[in-house]
């Protein structure tokens, strides 16, 4: 309980003014010694823990409704757990941890595992529900009108009190004139001489022994009237709408005894195949709405075995890494070199000059990659216009990722001067005009002095940048879109990062497929996991070199 | 003094948990009843940007005359993903406006529910704008609007409209030899191809998609695109790309084909009606007449695309939805304020013979589109727009059409399931 830095709540004492009492545990008095900061400290926690409280009530209400009573659970320890930390006054080291903890479980370890679980199911267009939801859907856009059959006016009305009552079906038909009631127990005909009917919309407007509901009453309770269905010999009638019915009946039956649906029209049977979530008739026919199941490594196994992914994949690789460490190389050593030519103390106006250079970086990079997309097109561009050239920039493969670093490095190059303007402010002066007075030359003095210092404070940033050029999908994406395309292979570009071709993979064609993404993801991840782990090792012992 | 301190803390955070009690417990409930006492039940419609400001008072006048709340909500990007996904969470809206080729992906994710239409209100509709909508023999959606590609040309540059595509290079090239302009066509491509604007050259030249099922829906299992008939078809359209007469050229994209035809750069202009709002602001003395086919060969047909309103299959109200989709919307007057707001021809014929009058364009849009095709809405239909367009744009550069396509057709029999 000595370390210096752990107090009762981060905000109720500043740690300078620490009564130097060492092996004296701190009592509750010396907190009270900094009045006023005790204060606000309370008032922090107080507010802080009270969020916490609201948060967790807001979040509470949709679990209870739902049913999710392990998520419920979650939520209870949780706070649980936050409040006894932060009331109580032990446990010093896990104030400073929990928060950041939990928001690196919420935002980072709950995504990964949430996409490697995705990555095992079908999970994409076609296959987003359940099986039930499956069923509902594909008896619901299975029911048809009964051939003939009459189209009847309606009226909602009820027995009972308007907002809760049981409803009933009341119908005329606008032929015959004939009315009728109905409701789950099926459909009789009613004496015309106790209804109402309306000349002008054929609907019954009054009926003995009914309240009849208003559309705005009836419309408060739309989910009882959808749920309604009134049975007849040949069918049910449904309602359509508040104001129309109509006798339909459902072609397909989901049969729990067979598992199967059944087409009463056609007869013929489509069998549910949980190994792909679909229902499958003998002649090999799926039914459009499918459901989610686990499959298992078959993503896994159609990345690496499906030719037309795992083909081009190497090759998309190479260029994935050419990319960004063309994007973070180059744009590095421009910004560096502007830096280091703007830091020359010979140098006049360099606050214009910076005012100058920060402008691309003042611009949303989103725009201007549109801009410079346009700006190479081969007959209205600017770039082939302005120089006299006919080159297809986007047409040909090396021509398109030139291109493509170019844009990098416009975008790119005003943030790496900024950083190695201030990294170089850093170095003092002294150094390099010791290595002169040493007789080095300039560059002797930069490749000797300058450099390794810059590249300490520098390297993080480098590896920062390489990182997100690494999935650089705007850069890509707004530009070539990854191509151009070999004529034999419109799914993988020249262009394309891994990303932009998982991108492609998993909602380019068919509709969304995000298992498939996912298992792409996870592979990529690996790869930039690996690559960081690698560079920060190496960056590690750079810096104890230097320092 | 600490269990003092600890005491303060703990009822002042208890207090504030539940004053945020109170609000999330008690604002909810009152909210809802005071909802379903005053007003009755809620509507909520998606819908694109323009099409929501076009939507807002007439949904309002539903609203008020039927005593219920009608929201109109703008999503302006990815309507129908964001509708998918949103429907699946059980947070979707009731009715959606979109077009009709989403039905498909919307039917197999459970997102939409027929629609009963009696028979004496679909007669009411343009035909073709009917079958868009149908789908797996069952109505899913209500049409308001029809679009299609037509050509348009500016005929100052270009009096006559041309019979065949022959007609156009010859002029095209013609007035390129007079530097009267430097485009013979402007019809879009871009690097990645556009499968919606070739589409009618790929006909003419005698190429399909899919083949069609017993019961007038298309079929995914017979898919043209691979077939010997495509293969000649874009060897026809390759003789028109850059390596050829230079009609069809990568750089002219989705982004510059209008601006260019309105910059007086090109004589003609494949586009639909979005397009004709731009002629007019650049004062383009223009005129439309349908694509062109090659000489001898057959018509040329474009997509014909159709614009609904859909029931949402896990929407909260669904007996408004289907009230305001059946009886509300397919009123006259609603197709008309929807054609203001962005003139595509509307699919009520009633609503179209109003507005035909006073705009003539309109007139020669549905003309141009009445031999056309329209644009499947299966499934298997979001497996051609990327390959078949990678294609297009690769025989435009100058590929080998039979390599090209080939490869084309087994990467969508790939994506087919």
């Amino acid at each position: 309980m000595s370390e210096p830095l752990s107090g009762p709540g981060s905000a109720t004492r500043t740690p300078g003014r620490e009564p130097a009492r060492p092996g004296l545990p701190r009592s509750s008095r010396t907190a009270r010694n900094h009045a006023p900061i005790t204060a606000t400290g309370l008032l922090v926690k107080v507010v802080l823990l009270g969020l916490v409280a609201g948060i967790a009530l807001w979040a509470a209400f949709p679990l209870i409704e739902a049913g999710y009573w392990l998520g419920l659970g979650v939520l209870t320890v949780t706070t649980a757990g936050l409040f006894y930390l932060y009331l109580s006054r032990r446990h010093i080291p896990a104030k400073y941890l929990v928060p950041g903890t939990l928001f690196l479980i919420a935002f980072q370890i709950f995504p990964v595992l949430y996409t490697a679980s995705t990555a095992f199911t079908n999970f994409g267009d076609g296959h987003r529900g359940s099986k039930d939801d499956a069923v509902v859907a594909i008896q619901t856009s299975s029911v048809k009108q009964v051939p003939g059959s009459t189209e009847y006016a309606l009226t909602i009305a009820t027995t009972g009190d308007p907002a809760t009552g049981p409803l009933t079906f009341l119908l005329s038909d606008p032929k015959t004139k004939e009315v009728f009631a109905g409701d789950a127990g099926g459909l009789r005909q009613l004496d015309a001489s106790d209804v109402t009917v309306s000349s002008l919309s054929g609907k019954i407007t009054a009926a003995d022994g009914y309240t009849v509901l208003n559309i705005g009453q009836a419309s408060g309770r739309s989910d009882a009237i959808t749920a309604l269905i009134v049975p007849t010999d040949d069918g049910a009638i449904r309602s359509n709408g508040l104001t129309r019915a109509y006798e339909g009946k459902a072609a397909r039956a989901y049969d729990a005894g067979c598992d199967c649906v059944k087409d009463s029209e056609t007869g013929k049977t489509w069998t549910a195949d949980e190994k792909i979530g679909s229902f499958v008739a003998a002649d090999g026919e799926r039914l459009t709405q499918g459901w989610k199941v686990n499959v298992g490594l078959k993503n896994f196994g159609a990345v690496l075995t499906d030719p037309n992914i795992s083909k081009p994949f190497f090759g998309t690789l190479a260029w994935n890494f050419a990319f960004a460490i063309g994007s973070t190389g180059f744009t590095f050593l421009l910004g560096m070199a502007i830096a280091l030519a703007l830091h020359s103390p010979r140098m006049r106006g360099t606050n214009f000059y910076r005012v100058l250079l920060i402008l691309p970086y003042a611009m949303p990079s989103f725009a201007m990659l549109l801009v410079w997309r346009d700006m190479f097109n081969t007959d209205f561009g600017l770039l082939n216009n302005l120089f006299g050239l006919d080159v297809d920039w986007f047409g040909g493969a090396w021509s398109a990722r030139i291109a493509v670093l170019l844009v990098q490095l416009w975008l790119g190059y005003p943030y790496m001067f900024l950083v190695a303007t201030g990294a170089l402010q850093a170095i003092p002066r002294e150094l390099t005009e010791a290595t002169s007075v040493d007789g080095a030359s300039p560059w002797q003095s930069f490749k000797a002095v300058t450099l390794p210092l810059l590249l300490v404070a520098l390297s993080p940033l480098l590896i920062a940048s390489f990182a997100y050029n690494f999935n650089n999908v705007n850069a890509i994406l707004f530009t070539t879109e990854g191509g151009p395309f070999a004529p034999d292979n419109p799914r993988n570009g020249a262009t394309d990062l891994l990303i932009t071709y998982t991108y492609r993979l998993a909602f380019g064609a068919q509709g969304a497929e995000f298992g498939l993404a996912a298992t792409v993801s996870i592979f990529i991840f690996a790869i930039v996991a690996t690559v960081s782990a690698i560079s920060f090792r190496r960056t590690r012992k750079q810096e104890e070199v230097y320092s | 003094m600490r269990i003092r301190t600890a005491g303060v803390v703990a009822v002042l955070g208890l207090a504030l948990a539940a004053s945020g009690c109170g609000d999330s417990g008690s604002d909810k409930p009152a909210a809802e009843q005071s909802a379903s006492k005053a007003t009755g039940g809620k509507l909520v419609i998606w819908a694109d940007d323009k099409r929501t400001a076009a939507l807002k008072p007439f949904a309002e006048e539903f609203g008020k005359e039927n005593g219920v709340t009608v929201e109109v909500q703008a999503v302006s990007k990815d309507l129908q993903t964001n509708f998918v996904t949103a429907s699946q969470q059980g947070s979707g809206p009731d009715v959606v406006v979109g077009a009709h080729d989403w039905i498909g992906n919307l039917v197999q994710n459970g997102a939409i529910d027929p629609v009963q239409l009696p028979a004496e209100q679909k007669t009411g509709f343009n035909e073709t704008a009917i079958k868009a909508v149908t789908f797996n023999g069952q109505l899913y959606g209500v049409p308001y609007a029809t679009e299609n590609v037509a050509l348009i040309r500016n005929t100052e540059l270009a009096p006559e409209a041309p019979k065949t595509i022959e007609d156009l290079v010859a002029t095209g090239k013609k007035l390129k030899a007079q530097k009267k302009a430097t485009e013979i066509l402007c019809l879009q491509s871009g690097q990645n191809g556009d499968a919606y604007h070739i589409y009618p050259l790929y006909t003419s030249a005698g190429g399909y998609l899919f083949g069609t099922a017993a019961n007038g829906d298309y079929d995914p299992k017979d898919l043209g695109v691979g077939k010997p008939e495509s293969i000649a078809a874009f060897q026809k359209i390759g003789k028109l790309g850059e390596k050829g007469d230079g009609a069809l050229k990568r750089s002219i994209t989705p982004e510059n084909a209008i601006s260019t035809f309105t910059g007086k750069k090109c004589a003609f202009l494949v586009s639909g009606p979005w397009a004709v709002a731009d002629a007019k602001k650049a004062n383009i003395k223009y005129d439309i007449s349908p694509v062109p086919g090659f000489a001898g060969a057959k018509e040329a047909q474009p997509f014909v695309g159709v614009q609904a309103f859909y029931v949402a299959a896990k929407g909260k109200n669904k007996a408004l939805a289907q009230e305001f989709v059946t009886n509300y919307v397919t009123k006259p007057e609603l197709a008309v304020a929807l054609y203001k707001a962005e003139p595509r021809p509307p699919a009520l014929t009633a609503a179209f013979d109003q507005v035909k009058g006073e705009d003539a364009d309109l007139a020669k849009f549905s003309e141009a589109g009445k031999n056309g095709q329209v644009l499947p809405a299966i499934p298997a239909m979001a497996a051609i727009w990327d390959p078949f367009g990678k294609a297009e744009a690769a025989v435009i550069g100058g590929a080998d059409p039979a390599k090209t396509i080939t490869a084309a057709g087994k990467t969508i029999q790939g994506q087919i399931k």
